[in-house]
């Protein structure tokens, strides 16, 4: 059974198709990276997979179970996480808290017990701190863990976005655009950071511009145009097809 | 204890204000006020600060539980403990029932429906005379006693507000400091995020909307007990936009940010009242000064300077 | 039925001026994105700087005219002193400073005009005139006049002005305004005192109908919020027609239900339409982009 499924997925905004008939799988344990021209409906088909918004029609099956219609917090407690292109990081809370927000689905805690701070409750404070801590290591922000997040870089915030999913522990990891801004050094780190996510066991799908970060750490890349597949395969067959070659300069 | 050594000295003044000035004025009558406008302010912060909705109707609770105690006491001879219990659950009932389809609002639409419930809560209050007595109010409710010790004098109800307000104060910074206030702030720093890390965003802040209306309605109980009378007028919009000046002047987010808007917002009256006629300009100029100029809130804006201070000085040894 | 009719021109008349004021709200929020609760108080300072000035002698029409100038200085001095300075204020720090601003105005007038309720004359001999069985004073034609003419003029300045444009394009883009060289901080001025004006022109229609006092701005600035959220926040021509539409509702469900119960019936209503359609009447509504 693939990871996730995708089938006939169509997404319109009023007269505009933003994705068209659109239908993939993604195995379990792969880099998968989708690329394409700006405007080409990457970030539209992230939204439509967490159900941000709402396919016009199609169907998304994770692990066998259709999850098209689900509410993203759904989703997400099945295994699927995220970060944004436009990042989304907690601004009002330091950067351990918005990993202790991470591990929101590995605790259980409700706002009574909370108030009350019942003996659960801070044996349960502790676990997730230690979890949290786990996962700012992982992406190398440990240092920065006392930090506000408001005061943080942008380099930095977009690890943060990492982290945060990361203490998740998902299945799948959707990520829109990790390598944006960053500089050349910082984008090796994220290379070597996305291979040991991977390696820990997580699905990677990965919406992304740079192209030789792309070819090094996937191992099946999907391209769009117009919202609709362009090709699919190996990056090493991808670079050689000339309908994308095409599709790239035609656009540049 | 490292953690609640702010709420401990805290929770120190206030016992030990009532010892050193026993017939202090301040302190046993307008100290009652204080209290319950504290219970009422951190309450609205926990909707406001940490969840980062806003409400301008957060006196109707307050009204509506005040009013279950005085009718149910008065008209039906319930027992006042009893009266606060059924006016605490219709209100969560209430409360929750209106949650969600309020709560789907942002911004001035929310701000726009919850100043709507609070009006009408209050035509209510003036309009269903057979019921709450009208503008005149009602009053004369049975004197509340806890374990046979009736509550009847000043320095009693000093200390009955003062435990509640200090457990109210408590709860919410042990909310700050739990994955229930880390799932608050998330709702609040970014409802998607939220949603994609698991959160049920609907759902948490029904939650917070019911447990802060929960605790203005026991408020507004005890405050109708204390105060042997209810009328409209305590309830009104303009209180409820007080309590919001409270929690902003403070510094929304902060528990002890609502504690000292609060606290404020309380005494501030009762100094401007030497100015008689002028009173009311005052007040609005005050507020619009303070929110000019330190809009990040009063306790908040001298937190972080006393923060930055520190490191400063630190790093500079 | 003649009731019924009856009910439609006082709602007329009270939707007119909550439309007024309505627009008012509106052409702040699209100058500056501010709720401006001290929006009740523009209408009350043009109706008492008018009594008093018809009191100190001074012609009807030259008071009148007056009174909105005098209000239209406020406005701008409430853009000036207190909305410029906190230009990086959240949205609550600026509904609370508009607050503390319309405590504020409202203790100023306490403190010149006092607590006591007045009225305005009628612009013109007041005789009822019959319509079928129903009755309609000529100072409601006024008001449903003065505010048309208000209302287009309004229009006409946003759509064919130069300065009306101007004020658009910052609400749309306060950064591209600015590149294109419009002054930016003079727009959100004139919106400001626009606006104020508009209130002052509520004030001066609605008094010899219903009478004013230093704190009867209060409940009108809240309809006019109401009417502005029921045709959609930040759309005026929406907020025209939400006024309107407020009133009407609001004294025919008076008429038939309850009196004491107008207000919470304009409320109700607008909760109710939040409900169902949280951007209200003519709002578009806001998809997240993420």
């Amino acid at each position: 059974m693939p990871l996730l499924e995708v089938k006939n997925i169509e997404k319109r905004f009023g007269g505009l198709k933003a994705i068209s008939n659109l239908s993939f799988t993604v195995e379990e344990n792969v880099v998968f990276s989708i690329i394409g021209p700006n405007g080409a409906g990457k970030t539209t088909l992230f939204n439509v997979l967490t159900n941000i918004y709402k396919p016009t029609s199609g169907s998304i099956f994770f692990r066998g179970t259709e999850i098209t219609n689900l509410p993203p917090f759904r989703i997400a407690r099945l295994g699927v996480s995220r970060t944004f292109q436009n990042l989304q990081v907690f601004l009002n809370m330091n950067t351990l808290e918005n990993v202790m927000v991470g591990c929101h689905l590995r605790s259980k805690s409700g706002l009574i017990a909370s108030a009350l701070r019942l003996p659960s409750v801070i044996r349960e404070e502790k676990q997730v701190r230690a979890m949290a801590l786990e996962a700012l290591e992982f992406c190398g922000l440990d240092e920065f863990a006392n930090r506000p997040a408001s005061s943080l870089p942008y380099g930095i915030l977009k690890k943060l976005e990492i982290a945060r999913s990361l203490a998740a522990k998902p299945k799948l990891l959707l990520m829109d655009e990790p390598a944006a801004g960053l500089n050349d050094t910082e984008t090796a780190e994220l290379c070597q950071l996305i291979k040991r996510i991977r390696d820990s066991g997580i699905t990677v799908v990965l919406v992304e511009h740079n192209m030789s970060l792309v070819m090094e750490i996937s191992q099946e890349v999907l391209v769009l145009n117009y919202g609709q597949l362009l090709a699919q395969g190996p990056p090493g067959e991808i670079q050689k097809n000339p309908e994308v070659i095409a599709a790239y300069l035609g656009e540049e | 204890m490292k953690r609640l050594s702010g709420f401990l000295l805290f929770a120190a003044l206030c016992a030990a204000l009532p010892i050193l000035f026993p017939d202090n004025y301040y302190v046993t009558v307008v100290g009652l006020t204080v209290f319950i406008n504290i219970i009422l302010a951190v309450s609205l912060n926990l909707l406001m600060g940490y969840a980062g909705q806003i409400s301008l109707g957060h006196a109707a609770f307050f009204g509506l539980g005040a009013y279950s105690s005085a009718i149910l006491t008065i008209r039906y001879g319930l027992n006042p403990w009893l009266a606060m219990l059924a006016g605490a659950a219709m209100v969560m009932a209430l409360s929750y029932i209106l949650s969600r389809p309020i709560l789907r609002l942002k911004g001035h639409y929310l701000a726009m429906a919850t100043l709507g419930l609070g009006i009408i809560v209050h035509i209510f209050f003036v309009q269903a005379d057979e019921l709450t007595g009208g503008p005149d109010g009602i009053s004369g409710l049975p004197v509340l006693s806890i374990m046979g010790l009736p509550i009847d004098s000043d320095i009693r109800w000093y200390w009955v507000l003062c435990s509640f307000m200090l457990l109210t104060v408590l709860f919410s910074l042990n909310i700050a400091d739990s994955r229930a206030g880390r799932a608050l702030s998330a709702v609040h720093g970014s409802e998607i995020a939220a949603q994609m890390m698991g959160i049920d965003t609907a759902k948490v802040k029904s939650h917070i909307f019911v447990f802060s209306a929960l605790i203005a309605s026991v408020a507004g109980s005890l405050f109708a007990h204390q105060q042997d009378f209810v009328s409209p007028e305590s309830f009104s919009f303009f209180f409820s936009i007080e309590l919001v000046t409270m929690v902003v002047l403070g510094g929304l987010g902060s528990t002890f940010g609502a504690v000292i808007g609060a606290f404020i917002l309380s005494i501030l009256p009762e100094v401007l009242i030497v100015f008689e006629d002028f009173e009311v300009l005052i007040f609005g100029a005050i507020l619009m000064v303070i929110m000019i100029f330190l809009p990040e809130g009063l306790f908040v804006a001298l937190k972080n300077r006393v923060i930055h201070f520190m490191r400063r000085s630190q790093g500079g040894a | 039925m003649d009731q019924l009719l009856q009910f439609l021109i006082s709602g007329l008349t009270v939707g007119s001026i909550y439309a007024l004021v309505a627009l008012g709200f509106s052409i702040i929020y699209n100058a500056s994105d501010v709720v401006n609760f001290a929006q009740g108080e523009f209408v009350m300072i043009g109706a008492m700087s008018a009594i008093f000035m018809l009191k100190a002698g001074i012609s009807y029409p030259l008071a009148a005219f007056l009174a909105i100038v005098i209000t239209a200085g406020v406005g701008l001095a409430l853009d000036k002193f207190a909305i410029e300075p906190a230009k990086n204020a959240t949205v609550v720090s600026t509904i609370i400073i508009t607050i503390g601003a319309s405590i504020f105005l409202r203790g100023a007038a306490l403190l010149i005009w006092g607590k006591e309720i007045y009225g305005l004359p009628p612009f013109t001999n007041n005789d009822p005139i019959r319509i079928g069985n129903a009755t309609i004073l000529p100072q409601n034609l006024w008001v449903m006049l003065g505010t048309a003419v208000t209302v287009f003029a309004v229009k006409y300045f946003f759509d064919h002005t130069r300065m009306g444009k101007a004020i658009l394009a910052c609400s749309f883009n306060k950064k591209a305004a600015y590149l294109v060289g419009i002054n930016v901080k003079r727009m959100l001025l004139i919106s400001y005192g626009l606006s104020a004006a508009l209130g002052a022109m509520a004030g001066l229609l609605v008094t010899p109908i219903t009478f004013m006092s230093y704190n009867a701005g209060v409940m009108l600035g809240l309809k006019g919020f109401c009417a502005a959220i029921l045709g959609g926040m930040g759309n005026s021509m929406g907020a025209v027609l939400g006024g309107v539409l407020l009133g009407i509702v609001e004294t025919v469900g008076a008429g038939f239900i309850s009196s004491g119960y107008k207000d919470a019936i304009a409320f109700l209503v607008i909760m109710l339409v939040l409900f169902i359609k949280p951007s209200g009447l003519l709002g578009k509504g806001e998809a997240e982009r993420v």
